[in-house]
């Protein structure tokens, strides 16, 4: 019997708020599969299973904050003989009623019920509007599909009310991410060593061939020029397994590269969730991963291992804007890769000073694993495959 | 389709790529990228959404002409009336 429990969403994570079971005792699950959802600093986060076998037990109540390590559910492993499944979840555990989370003692609606008027809303912004005497269907949901999500009930209580309440976590609230970056990028400078090599590229062969690739394309198949750059960042740090992977009590390379791609969110707020196997996709496979991985981040609805398996990021300034960018490294990372925006410069070609459309990139290394030639083969090989993009 | 349901078709698309935004506040000459602060990825999906939407396929060359709503109900009228004739 397998205990699943609260994953850890990050090193600076302490808890989760249980919002959703995806699945009831009895199921049958796979590795990989998503299961739950809970919601944390980063938003709503989608946690997946790590074993195959049948759910037994749902321990975890809808709405209770739970620290990382917290048992969620049970699940027998394949082979193993299955228990009558549990229909209810028991009584809440001890770190559950140690949070004096008010909600955990609220009724749970049942599941595909609509009390709240035929409104979609998450299970948790439900027992909250309850608890807070907030009308579901009076809210405009910022949640997936326009579903209410708990930032959006707590938004609408009374001032008052919210404030004998705080402090407790919400859905997707740019003060509680803002310090889940804080914490992150403390401890970034705090311990690792970071230094810098910049190189400026010309990038009219990549504008190039996106400019004819995407000409008889319908919208749906056009690539960006992320796609291109971020299939070179993978094919560098393919090259270069000293800067991929993670430092946890010294480094770990990775034999995958799951590339972090750092994702701006409107009205403020940065998530750097990886495309998990980039090494393993080609230009179209990567586009589209990028796609579905920002309007995920963006709706608040990313999974763990997203959130946790990233071997290095890249984090570039978009089309405008300046030229340049030194970052601060994602922890447990060695290196983050800062793109500026293109620039039209004077540039040597031929022996002749042409303009051309140029970026700069610089690479953030940690000295505690690597050198500066190393990070420089990482900037040749990243300028080798951008300055040729149909080997990409 | 009158230049009044293409506006609605188009403020619809830039809300669902936007959700933060207000579709009564967007102004006639508020410029997609450098105003609502679209980025690439935001414009991709808008285009997408038109293209699935009105059948209109925007290439890459005609972005300058949806910048802006103004632009965008005028270049989508066009390009809808084209396809007809």
């Amino acid at each position: 019997m397998g205990v699943f429990r609260m994953p850890s969403l990050g090193s600076d994570m302490e808890s989760a708020t249980l919002d959703e079971w995806l699945v009831q005792p009895g199921d049958r699950v796979t590795r990989g599969d998503v299961i739950a959802v809970v919601e944390t600093q980063k938003g709503a986060i989608e946690i997946e299973v790590y074993e195959t076998g049948t759910v037994t037990e749902l321990t975890a109540q809808i709405g209770a904050e739970l620290p990382v390590g917290a048992p969620l559910a049970m699940i027998a492993v394949e082979g193993e003989e299955v228990p009558e499944p549990k229909a209810e979840p028991e009584q809440p555990a001890a770190v559950e009623a140690a949070a004096e989370q008010p909600v955990v003692e609220m009724p749970v609606a049942p599941a595909g019920g609509m009390p709240g008027g035929g409104v979609v809303a998450s299970p948790v912004a439900r027992v909250r509007a309850q608890a807070l005497g907030v009308d579901l269907a009076t809210l405009t949901g910022t949640g997936p599909g326009g579903a209410v999500v708990l930032a959006d009930v707590e938004g609408a209580a009374p001032a008052a009310e919210a404030q004998a309440k705080a402090p407790r976590r919400r859905g997707l609230d740019l003060n509680e991410m803002r310090k889940a970056i804080a914490n992150a990028m403390s401890r970034a400078n705090r311990e690792i060593p970071h230094f810098y090599l910049s190189q400026t590229v010309d990038i009219s062969p990549a504008t190039g061939f996106l400019a004819s690739y995407n000409a008889d394309r319908p919208p749906a198949e056009r690539l960006l020029l992320g796609a291109l750059l971020l299939r070179a960042a993978v094919g560098a740090a393919q090259a270069v397994p000293q800067l991929n992977g993670q430092y946890e009590d010294g480094f770990h390379p990775s034999k995958a590269v799951n590339i972090g791609v750092a994702v701006a969110l409107r009205g403020g707020g940065l998530v750097a969730p990886a495309l998990i196997d980039a090494d393993r996709m080609t230009v179209p496979q990567i586009m589209a991963g990028m796609r579905d991985l920002v309007s995920r981040a963006r709706a608040g609805r990313l999974r763990n291992s997203e959130m946790t398996q990233g071997t290095l990021t890249v984090s570039a300034l978009g089309e405008t804007g300046p030229e340049a960018m030194a970052g601060v490294i994602f922890p447990p990372q060695v290196a983050l890769l800062g793109i500026g925006a293109p620039q039209l410069r004077p540039w040597v070609v031929d022996a002749e000073v042409i303009p051309r459309q140029v970026i700069t990139v610089t690479l953030a290394a940690d000295h505690r694993v690597a050198d500066g030639r190393i990070a420089a083969k990482f900037m040749t090989v990243f300028e080798d495959l951008i300055s040729s993009p149909e080997r990409l | 389709m009158t230049p009044n349901e293409i506006r609605t078709a188009f403020l619809e698309e830039l809300v669902t790529v936007a959700p933060d935004l207000d579709p009564m506040t967007v102004g006639e000459s508020d410029h997609i990228q450098d105003d609502l602060e679209l980025d690439s990825m935001d414009v991709l999906n808008l285009v997408t959404a038109l293209h699935d939407r009105l059948g209109v396929n925007i290439p890459e060359v005609d972005y300058p002409h949806i910048a802006t709503l103004g632009q965008a109900v005028e270049y989508l009228g066009q390009m809808i009336a084209r396809k007809q004739g």
